[in-house]
């Protein structure tokens, strides 16, 4: 065993830090944040040169066929740069979906678009983690009914991936009649989500879907959100000690108080052991199917938390420039906070981990 | 130690509570309950009923317009006034301007401004930080130069909350570049429309307006308008800064925020159906919370106990700002994992309290997160909690 990545691997993550660095700086995030979502497309594109949109989807179908632990650190470097792009649904919860659930001629007809970068692919799978009130999609004959909210990928979405309440997989396009949808505006404006309301809409079951299917889908969107909080921390980190070496009062940086010093340390104490975490979590959805479910549960809440706090004393060195829209310090604020809720926050996605364990009744 | 009620105290209350339930504007509360911003117009007018109660500067003398109350009743106002959800007023007059008027300022001074800060007509904002001077403060460069009768000032201020909506502003300025930085600092009251003040927006995290920078060329302020004397400013700067920081430390506010808290985890359901009040991982935390609240909350009477007896709190503020702070961020954070999922809708329109539909979610998740992200900030304003620990060690613990 080789607690590392490897070279090919190193050598992806390099290609996507510097498509990022090049073609998404921070003034190109605000502007997709001030919803133009043609900022978003053109971007996709470019990714898709990369392969990314494909990279989970087997070569038979136009993809690369790499792990998730190569689509881990490439979400990594997502949200180092807070890139405003649908990797989440669209290149992670959706080709897992129908690759596990989906039939021959369903994976045929939509994998090689989203390889592609063709389609935007939506996924709506929130109410299989706790029902809200109204919420919920019942399945009817070919029909479903309900609502769901926070669905991934919402904005200009070629195609949703809808969970019933009783595990079912759905294709629903987003014109079908009888299909609201409504946007919901977020604190964080890297990424969207919206709100589909279904009356009696006209949806095509993924025939082998089931409620391991559901949850593997799950168990691979909480990885990728706690490797896009690592990405995110690692950034803030990186801003923080750049800041406190340039920032002077008392004569000095600040980043020769002690005190100053202490709070960067202590992000890279939380941030570092994290990563083997993550790591580990990714590796496990590919290759120790026992351990994948707990895993990401544990990678999903322990991220959740060192990223609050990385989040919160990164703001806290940056003193009154932190709270700055100039600065935008707060796009990865925003980001990690949303991190941590979508898929279940922490204290749920702990409590399901008690359950696996059978510390919990 | 003598913390009985007395029939009086209860009839106190009781005073208190009619007041509240005949003037309060419902709106007012109900907007501060799900955390939106008040309608200026509404504040107004709840600062002006106050007023004419004579309850609108509970910590003032009475020989200025306070109440002149005692330390419990004080207390027993502060917490029907939190329990209702009325609004805090804004402490830029009367919390921090206001006292350094009545305590420093000449019969002038206090004729100009004490009734304006009373009566909320006129809304100060507060001109301390430069771009170079945040936590060393007494570093501070704007530069007032004599001439005649009054001071030329020029410089820039930075971080100014609400100096857009201010009539006034309190600001802090170098008279002597000689002297030792705090040796040559003076306290000047800036009337905002004077010629050469300029204000610019500072757009902060939550998209929204509060802050501001602040541009001064050869503004002419008259001499009359310095509190005390030339370069003894620092010594009401920090006087004020004291109670700027018993103010942050926010006790009858976290109170309130506990008591909803408190309602809130009866009405949320867990994914199994089980409220939120039956899983004691959050309430056990909660109670932390209030455990170090309520200590606080002591302290505080202790620290007025004291001033009342003529031994002045000094360094004591640092603590209560630390723990204040702590102890709001840590309210804010719950109340953001009470709201799970509904944590994350930015919904501008209710926050602004200007919404025609529903929210999404339950009505209290609108502002938590939110209140969360602009409430980091507790631990920056008013000097970081970084330097008021430093504070602690040199002037508490003598490191
Ligand atoms: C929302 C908000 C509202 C504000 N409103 C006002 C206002 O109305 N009027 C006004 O005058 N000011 C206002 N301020 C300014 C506030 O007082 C300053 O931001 C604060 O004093 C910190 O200064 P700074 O931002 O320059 O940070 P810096 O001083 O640059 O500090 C950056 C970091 O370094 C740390 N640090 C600095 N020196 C030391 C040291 N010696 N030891 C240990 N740590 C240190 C700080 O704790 C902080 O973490 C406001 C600030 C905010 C965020």
């Amino acid at each position: 065993m080789e607690f590392a990545l490897s070279e090919e691997q190193c050598l992806l993550q390099d290609s996507v830090r510097r498509f990022l660095e090049q073609n998404s700086p921070l003034d190109k995030v605000r502007l997709a944040a001030g919803n133009t979502h043609t900022v978003q497309r053109s971007l996709w594109a470019g990714a898709s040169e990369l392969g990314i949109p494909g990279m989970l989807i087997p070569e038979d179908f136009g993809g690369m066929g790499l792990g998730f632990l190569d689509a881990a650190i490439v979400y990594e470097m997502f949200g180092r740069y807070v890139a405003p792009l649908p990797f989440l649904g669209t290149a992670v919860m959706a080709p897992l979906a129908l690759m596990l659930a989906g039939s021959e001629a369903q994976q045929e007809k939509w994998l090689p678009k989203i390889a592609a970068g063709e389609i935007i692919a939506g996924v709506a799978v929130t109410e299989s983690i706790g029902v809200r009130e109204d919420a919920g999609v019942k399945a009817g004959k070919g029909t479903l009914t309900g609502k769901v909210l926070f669905v991934i990928d919402w904005a200009e979405a070629d195609l949703y991936i809808v969970a019933d309440s009783d595990h079912g997989l759905h294709l629903v396009l987003p014109g079908a009649k009888g299909l609201s949808r409504r946007a919901l505006d977020t604190i964080d404006k890297t990424r969207s989500v919206g709100e589909l309301v279904f009356d009696q809409v006209s949806a095509e079951p993924l025939p082998r879907s089931s409620a391991d299917a559901v949850a593997r889908v799950i168990d691979a969107g909480r990885v990728m959100l706690a490797a896009d909080t690592l990405g995110a921390g690692q950034m803030m980190i990186e801003k923080s000690v750049a800041y406190a070496g340039e920032r002077k009062q008392f004569g000095r940086v600040i980043g020769s108080f002690q005190a100053v010093k202490h709070l960067c340390a202590e992000m890279a104490a939380a941030l570092e052991p994290s990563r083997s975490l993550v790591w580990y979590a990714a590796h496990a959805l590919d290759e120790v199917p026992g351990d994948a479910r707990l895993m990401a549960c544990h990678a999903k809440s322990h991220l959740s938390e060192v990223g609050r706090f990385v989040a919160r004393t990164a703001t806290e060195v940056h003193g009154g420039m932190g709270f700055t829209d100039l600065l935008g310090l707060h796009y990865w604020f925003k980001r990690i906070g949303f991190d941590r809720q979508l898929l279940g926050g922490p204290e749920l996605v702990r409590l399901e981990a008690a359950h696996l364990q059978g510390w919990a009744a | 130690m003598d913390i009985e009620l007395t029939k009086e105290d209860d009839a106190f209350r009781a005073e208190v509570r009619r007041f509240i339930s005949e003037k309060l504007p419902r709106e007012l509360a109900e907007r501060e309950t799900v955390g939106a911003s008040g309608e200026r117009g509404a504040l107004r007018r709840w600062q002006k009923d106050l007023h004419e109660k004579g309850w609108v500067a509970v910590n003032w003398p009475r020989q200025y317009g306070g109440t002149g109350w005692t330390p419990l009743q004080k207390h027993i106002f502060n917490e029907e006034m939190a329990a209702a959800n009325a609004p805090r007023l804004s402490p830029f007059g009367l919390s921090m301007v206001g006292p350094v008027i009545y305590t420093f300022g000449n019969e002038e001074q206090k004729k100009q401004h004490l009734p304006s800060i009373l009566s909320g007509d006129v809304w100060w904002c507060q001109g301390y930080s430069e771009p170079g001077s945040g936590s060393d403060l007494a570093s501070l460069r704007t530069r007032a130069v004599r001439q005649g009768d009054h001071y030329i000032v020029n410089g820039q201020k930075i971080w100014t909350s609400y100096a857009h909506e201010a009539d006034w502003i309190f600001c802090l300025v170098r008279t002597d570049e000689t002297a030792k930085p705090q040796e040559g600092i003076s306290f000047l009251l800036i009337d905002m429309k004077t010629p050469g003040i300029e204000v610019k927006p500072i757009i902060s995290i939550d998209g929204l307006h509060h802050l501001n920078e602040v541009f001064f060329t050869d503004v002419k302020v008259p001499v009359t308008n310095r509190i005390g004397d030339e370069n003894k400013g620092w010594t009401y700067a920090k006087f004020l800064l004291v109670n700027e920081r018993t103010g942050i430390a926010g006790v009858p506010e976290s109170k309130r925020k506990i008591a909803h808290l408190r309602k809130i985890v009866k009405q949320e359901r867990l994914g199994d159906g089980a409220a939120l009040a039956d899983e004691p991982a959050f309430m056990t935390r909660l109670s932390e919370i209030e455990v170090k609240l309520t200590g606080l909350e002591y302290t505080n009477l202790r620290i007025v106990a004291e001033e009342v007896a003529g031994r002045p709190a000094g360094p004591s503020s640092s603590t209560l700002k630390i723990v204040g702070t702590e102890v709001q961020q840590a309210l804010s954070e719950l109340a953001v994992e009470a709201a799970a999922f509904y944590a994350m809708p930015f919904q501008r329109e209710h926050l602004m309290g200007i919404a025609n539909e529903a929210p999404v979610g339950p009505a209290y998740a609108v502002s938590v997160t939110s209140a969360y992200n602009f409430g980091r900030a507790a631990s920056i304003y008013g000097g970081s909690n970084e330097i008021q620990r430093n504070v602690i060690a040199k002037a508490v613990l003598g490191l």
